[in-house]
């Protein structure tokens, strides 16, 4: 007999073998899940949930999809947080701590209560990222941001009513487009092919590769690998 | 640590030898070597996993046999179902699919100055292009040229791709790197902009462009960032299950049906994009997936049914490191870039058996002979598996490199107790990607006129095997490339008049007489997992 566990989906229990996750165990129940379910592999943040153990105080958010079942569990998932999206022309704004108070003002009235970090599903220090974004270092709410899958848990345990992953977002963008040095070899590369230096040869590719197959073969089997 | 003394144990031959190993640069393998190893393993040659298609375009051909079910299935609606006079969307170009391919197409759609909308069963963003870990391949180097980058997909593809299409890949992958960077997606750079760039399994050039392991993630969202601030409308949770067509038999729109609540729509277009990605849920062979969950191949039922034509849809891509334990992450990627960084493919001896960048066809089969023939895998409850060396990385590139370069794969591992910089993990091959998909010319318009396609859907662009960071730079460029060209054929295109369900009873009937006929009802939308018989 598999060793079986009592869990609870939105309070109702249900027996299910140890070694699941929360999503597979839902499943085993019987759920034909629609919503709270996207890549199954911890990157897209569709299937954010919260649960507590029976008989203890702590709450956690997880990912169902990354997280086994335990004894005990009172889960209920969030399939949708209604986060606030600010929309704005990604050429038209720039890098400054102006931008952040005109869309995301709101991050202002963080009180530094750090619910926001202790509920993020990827272990984030959410509420040091959003310090970043208030002080306008973008760079730093980038990177410590990075691994965001935008779930929304942090959010709906913010007193300040902020929006964390929106506001990452935006840092981001304003990173990789404004901050981060510009590529030299890809401008470069991309002006060269424009330009139409490459045209010639590769119609020569292309026509071998219908009439004459071997010699792309040789090509192929005997080109320089780069170490 | 594991779970299970025993593969501690045999983690320790692992970690014995690993100093030997490390700096080895195992043989690659010849053509006739690849060849042979490829009819003897590869899950692609196995006759009886096939069946050849009875009814459509590709009467005669072999397809997967979960796959030949869904083309051979049943509609799940009746022309009498709808009410065609009355659209309940009205657009210029109407994008079926939130990932990647569907994203990059509606923004250049939009930039064209037309009406774009998207459909997506789900929500915008959950897609295989969110799951991309390991980068997305641009010859943008001083050593490297998109020549080079042609013979290295076109031959990676067993010489099976349609040059025209191998062409436009690669010359046009610097400017959507470029593109992409504009929009604000990170890429890893030195700090003078240079590209960190690594190798792929199969590449001549250090050409891969990467956003730590969270590559497809970082464009997936920010693409998605992107869609809404230009305020283009998502319609979510919405499928499409049927292509509409006008009394001339051009693609008109889209019969919808609401996920929840199962209403039926109308969605009319002048010009129709399938971006609806793979078939990773099909779980073809039996193989688990690294795929999304919506991976179901609608987007080729949606074509075949109104006479789109397939390109090499018998071929697809195991990946060869899937997770083979523990369980609860079974078949998920495991990313190429952690060989690109240095570790290998060890077996229970403790022995390098392959080159560890061969391509992701050989590779697959070369662990799966390692499983089987040779008796030198390791095995699970779940399964046999090969050890995936990791620490090497930091025995090659020094202490912090995996948690700055691929941080993902350790948060994952990590969950279940498994410390990749210190244990080697455990990897079998996984459903990955289709190959084939939708045949489509360079200006990615299927046979049907009005209906394009783009991304994983579309056939041709990889051959036969398709290269790491390929498919990221698929979903860009033709994603791109379909929202321009279906926008230009949108405003030279009237309003449709006439919409017709015709081809359904048509279909239908030509099934039934066929003989062929499976009764399943396709497209699929989501798979079946919910337990039964309890």
């Amino acid at each position: 007999m598999e060793n079986m566990l009592n869990v609870y989906l939105f309070g109702k229990k249900y027996q299910v073998p140890a070694g699941l996750t929360i999503m597979t165990a839902m499943e085993y129940a019987g759920y034909e899940l629609v919503r709270g379910c996207g890549c199954r592999n911890g990157f897209c943040g569709a299937c954010a949930t919260i649960y507590r153990i029976k008989g203890q105080v702590e709450l956690h958010g997880c990912l169902a999809c990354q997280t086994e079942v335990e004894e005990g569990m009172y889960v209920a998932t969030l399939p949708f947080f209604p986060l606030e999206k600010r929309v704005y022309d990604i050429n038209e704004i720039k890098p400054d701590a102006q931008i952040m108070m005109q869309l995301y003002p709101e991050i202002y009235s963080c009180i530094g209560c750090n619910a926001c970090t202790k509920a993020c599903t990827q272990e984030l220090n959410v509420m040091q990222y959003i310090a970043y974004a208030q002080r306008g270092e973008f760079e730093k709410c980038a990177e410590e941001s990075f691994d965001c899958v935008m779930c929304g848990v942090c959010s709906s345990r913010c007193p300040a009513g902020i929006s964390h992953p929106q506001v990452a977002m935006l840092a981001r963008r304003l990173n990789g487009k404004y901050i981060a040095p510009e590529c030299g070899h890809l401008n470069d590369r991309v002006g060269e092919i424009n330009e139409g230096i490459f045209d010639e040869k590769m119609a020569e590719l292309m026509a071998k590769s219908v009439d004459n197959i071997q010699e792309i073969k040789d090509m192929y089997n005997n080109r320089e690998i780069e170490k | 640590m594991y779970k299970i003394d025993r593969l501690n144990e045999l983690a320790k031959v692992v970690a014995a030898k690993r100093a030997e190993n490390t700096p080895l640069e195992p043989r690659r393998m010849t053509a006739d070597e690849k060849d042979t190893l490829l009819r003897s393993f590869h899950p692609d040659y196995k006759e009886g996993e096939f069946s050849i298609l009875a009814a459509g375009v590709n009467k005669g051909d072999k397809v997967p046999t979960q796959l030949a079910e869904l083309l051979q299935g049943k509609s799940r609606i009746s022309a009498e179902d709808v009410d065609l006079s009355a659209p309940d969307y009205d657009t210029d170009v109407l994008i079926i699919g939130g990932g990647g391919a569907g994203a990059s197409a509606a923004i250049e759609a939009d930039e064209a100055g037309v009406k774009a909308m998207i459909v997506t069963k789900l929500r915008i963003g959950d897609a295989n292009t969110m799951m991309a870990e390991g980068g997305i391949q641009a010859a943008d180097k001083p050593n490297d040229s998109p020549l080079i980058h042609y013979i290295d997909a076109f031959g990676g593809g067993h010489f099976a791709a349609k040059p025209e299409l191998v062409k436009k890949l690669v010359t046009k992958a610097p400017e959507a790197i470029q593109w992409l960077n504009k929009l604000g997606v990170e890429f890893d750079k030195e700090p003078d902009g240079t590209m960190v760039t690594t190798h792929g399994g199969g590449t001549s050039r250090k050409r891969m462009h990467a956003a730590k392991d969270y590559s497809g993630a970082e464009i997936m969202r920010t693409l998605r960032d992107e869609v809404i601030n230009r305020g283009i409308p998502v319609i979510d949770f919405t499928a499409a299950v049927e292509i509409i067509l006008d009394k001339n038999g051009k693609a008109a729109g889209a019969v919808l049906m609401n996920m929840e609540t199962k209403e039926l729509l109308v969605a009319r277009a002048k010009t129709v994009i399938i971006a609806t990605g793979g078939a990773g849920r099909l779980h073809y062979q039996g193989f688990p997936t690294s795929n999304h969950y919506g991976a179901t191949a609608d987007g080729l039922i949606l074509g075949y049914r109104v006479g789109a034509k397939l390109l090499y849809a018998d071929t697809l891509q195991y990946h060869p490191t899937g997770t083979g334990y523990p369980e609860q992450i079974f078949g998920a990627l495991v990313t190429e870039k952690v060989r690109s960084l240095g570790a290998k493919l060890v077996n229970i001896d403790g022995d390098v058996f392959m080159h560890p960048l061969e391509t992701r066809d050989v590779t697959a089969a070369s662990i799966i002979r390692e499983c089987t023939e040779r008796g030198k895998g390791i095995e699970t409850n779940l399964g046999k598996a090969v050890w995936l060396d990791t620490p090497m990385i930091e025995l090659k590139h020094g202490e912090g490199t995996i948690e700055k370069r691929i941080p993902a794969m350790l948060r994952m591992f990590g969950k279940y107790g498994i410390d990749i910089r210190k244990e080697p993990i455990l990897v079998y091959p996984t459903l990955h990607y289709q190959n084939g998909g939708l045949d489509i010319t360079d200006d990615c318009a299927t046979g049907v006129e009005n209906l394009y396609a783009a991304g994983e859907v579309a056939g041709g662009i990889h051959g036969r095997n398709r290269l790491m960071g390929n498919s990221l730079l698929d979903v860009i460029v033709f994603g791109r490339n379909a929202g321009i060209y279906a926008a230009a054929k949108a405003k030279e295109t009237d309003t449709p008049s006439a919409l017709t369900l015709d081809h359904i009873a048509k279909f239908n009937k030509e099934l039934e007489e066929s003989g062929a006929a499976s009764g399943t009802p396709s497209p699929m939308l989501l798979p079946h997992y919910a337990r039964k018989n309890k």
